[in-house]
Formats: C-alpha cells, structure tokens, sequence
C-alpha cells in the first residue's frame, strides 16, 4: 500500500489510507543530484515529491519539515536553500566529511477518524495531542499509528557505515551492500528490521527510474525472508526505488489499533 | 588498502635481470569535437577478483583553479574511483600527475620486485568532461616473457595501449 503523505491541513483517515490500496500509484522519493562525489567539500541538491512516476514531479512536493540530514560523524546537518513548490520540493546539502551521509524524511504519528454532527472528522497528531484533545473518547473514533520514512543516501569519498544505526521503530533498512556501492549486474542484499528485529515477510517493491519512458512499469516483488533480508540483481545502470510496506495490529491504551509502517529508498545502481 | 597503494607508482618486474624492463603505451586519440578537455586516466594493476595491487598513474586537472577542483571529477573514473581512488588521499607521489594531450605517452614500470608471480591485469580508464568514458583491460602473467608485448584498442577515449617488456 502507498502511503499518501498528506499536505498541511489536510488529514488523510486510516479509512481513506485503506481505500487507496494498491490502486495508488503515488511513490513518495527523494533524489540527490549525484550519489557519489570526490574532492573535500561538495554540493548536492535533492528534490522530494509524492509523485505516480519516477522520478518526475507530478502530484505533491515532499513536506520538508520531516527531513533530517545525518552526517558520515552521526551529528545531524542542516539542509540549505530549502524551497516547497506545488509539486516538489528542493533543498541543498554541503557535504564537508567524507564518508556517507542519510537523507531522510518522515515520521511517527496518529490518524483518527470518527462520526461528529453527522460529519466525518479527520484528525492527525502524536501521541501527545492524541491524549490532550481526548481523540480516544470520540464517538466511533478509529485510530491508526503510522511510521514512515523516505530515504536516500550520498557518499563523499570512501563509503562508511555509521549513519546506519537504527532507531528500533518501524521499518527500516540495514544495508549489507552499501546503498552507494551498487553496479549493474552485481548482487545486492539489504536487510530490513521492523521494530529493530529482522522484518520476515515483509513486501518489498522495487522500481527502476524513468518509468514514463517505458511501456510497462516493470515492477519488481520481493518479500524479505526469515532474516529480513533480500537479495536482488540491478540489471541496468539506473535510480531505482525501493518501498517496503507492513501493516500489524498494535494498541494504544488497552484498544487494538493499526498500526502501518513503510521505508522506501532511493539509490542508483552504476555501470560496471 | 592504504598499506597496499604504497606500492602505488609501479611495482612490476620479479625475475628479470638488471636493465630489463617493462613500459607502457597509452595513446590518447584526437578527436575532432567542438568542446575539446584533455581525459582524466588512471592505471592501476589488479588481480582477477578486481582488487586492487598497485596504482600506475592517475591524471587529472591538479593546477590553475586548485586540486579540490580537480577532485570533483575524480569519482567520473568509476571503476578507479571504486576498486582505489576513494580510498587514497589524493594527490598520492609518484602517481597522480597532470592530465596529457593527444599522443602516445610511456610510462615506465620497472624492473620492480614486489609484484608475486601469478595472473593480473591492467587497467586503463578514461574519462573526459563533456566526453565518454572508456575502460580496456590487458590480462597478463607475471613475470613476462622477455621481449613480449601485449595490445588492447579502446574504441573512443583511449587509443592502443600496450603493455611491453623491454629487452636488457
């Protein structure tokens, strides 16, 4: 399922979310101007949007205040001359350490929805507001928690690995092939951790770039095994795009809620 | 890697007497384009898994606007970049050198004494701002053959490069 990340003001419902399914096409992505760079101090610039193809901005920008830059020494770097258009987003980044850097974008939260004055209420927040406006007392409230992120990865010189830590919520990716070490016709294997444990069974999609120049999307289904691993083949030097969807039931406060969490990452595959 | 790339600059020749010795050819073609930047080329020996033993030469654009200019490129040599040049602290003696103009340019490999005998190759990658990029590899065994040589021909960025033991 693709999660539509909604704009400011506008709430999407756990309902709505479900209603969606697969039907939607709407791929949340970030990608930097280049991957791999050399030298001792470079630019890179990222664009962010909610788009049906990749990657060309076509439906909403990324919001930009869920985006965090990590540095190869773990300390967080702030992104420059951010802009949100109507349909993508752009932020620069000066890459100053060698080693990798994490872009990412996202976050935990709440969704309700309930019947009021004979309206549909949507309602989006933490968990924090959730308790303060008393959302649980609404009548017919169904609740949701989400966990997402969108992420991609640079590396200035030689890859490192320390921006690979995990913070033990949701999906999330534990590369064993470096994200920026990655060539056509070379295989990749990436591990996924849900909660901070190996993901079994988890779906995975992988999409290769520049679809609207294809017929067909080409669609690639994965589902990570007991080790929460997957191992693929990029065939052609390209970005590609890589989601990973689970829905499981948690609760909150004693009552069963959804709980939804997805990671997606984009990275490119080189010619060998 | 960093304790292997000190032999970088050229470490071929066990088993050949004093005054034998091994040299390279690499011809950088003319080309007849509107937009013309002398390559970037590396050259560096690996073993037949791809790693790496030595760095030959790398040459790049070190003056005029300074070196960190000239690094921006250096990640176009993809393979060199992967296998070596991400690793080094660049510029590294003894290899890194200017970027050359078209013509045939020799480099001189020897005699060495550090290279085990066995299977290597030698790779050659060229990359030109506003260009291709091209990549030809010369599997050899070493040591040589006294007075053999062995050719490959790039087909756009680099012309024939040869790899050649010279008699005593």
């Amino acid at each position: 399922m693709k999660l539509n990340l909604p704009k400011a003001g506008a709430c999407l419902t756990a309902a709505a979310l479900i209603a969606a399914g697969t039907a939607s096409a709407h791929r949340a992505w970030m990608l930097p101007s280049t991957f791999t760079l050399s030298g001792d101090e470079q630019w890179i610039t990222v664009d962010g949007a909610i788009s049906n193809n990749l990657f060309t901005p076509n439906h909403v920008a990324m919001r930009l205040d869920g985006v965090t830059v990590t540095g190869p020494d773990g300390a967080a770097v702030e992104i420059q001359n951010a802009s949100s258009g109507e349909i993508r987003s752009a932020f620069d980044v000066l890459l100053d350490q060698q080693g990798t850097y994490r872009l990412s974008s996202g976050g935990a939260g709440y969704f309700a929805s309930w019947q009021e004055d004979g309206e549909r209420k949507r309602w989006r927040g933490t968990a924090e507001t959730l308790a303060a406006e008393g959302i649980e007392q609404k009548p017919d409230v169904e609740i949701s928690r989400t966990v997402r992120r969108t992420e991609t990865f640079v590396t200035l010189g030689a890859p490192s690995d320390g921006v690979f830590a995990t913070e033990g919520t949701g999906l999330e990716l534990k590369p064993v092939t470096h994200p920026n070490d990655i060539y056509a016709s070379e295989e990749v294997s990436f591990q996924f951790l849900l909660d901070g444990a190996p993901a079994e069974g988890v779906s995975i999609e992988l999409v290769r770039g520049h679809d609207r120049y294809r017929d067909v999307e080409g669609a690639v289904e994965l589902t990570t095994d007991a080790d929460g691993m997957v191992t693929f083949t990029p065939d052609t030097a390209a970005p590609y795009w890589m989601s990973a969807e689970h829905e499981s039931e948690g609760s909150l406060n004693g009552q069963p809620i959804a709980v939804r969490t997805s990671y997606v990452v984009t990275f490119e595959a080189l010619p060998f | 890697m960093r304790s292997i790339l000190t032999l970088a600059g050229l470490t071929l020749a066990a088993g050949h007497a004093a005054g034998e010795g091994v040299e390279l050819e690499i011809e950088i073609p003319r080309l007849d384009v509107a937009e013309y930047h002398r390559p970037y080329v590396a050259v560096w020996v690996a073993r037949p898994d791809h790693s790496v033993v030595s760095n030959v030469a790398v040459w790049y654009q070190q003056e005029s606007r300074g070196a960190e200019e000239g690094e921006t490129w250096l990640k176009d040599l993809r393979q060199w970049w992967r296998r070596a040049g991400r690793s080094l602290d660049m510029p590294v003696d003894g290899v890194s050198g200017p970027t050359q103009a078209p013509g045939k340019h020799t480099i001189d490999l020897g005699p060495n004494t550090d290279l085990e005998p066995g299977d290597y190759q030698l790779v050659v990658e060229a990359a030109r701002e506003v260009g291709g990029r091209e990549l030809v590899t010369i599997p050899f065994s070493w040591p040589l053959a006294e007075g053999t040589s062995s050719t490959a021909e790039g087909e756009r960025e680099l012309g024939t490069v040869i790899l050649r033991s010279t008699a005593p």
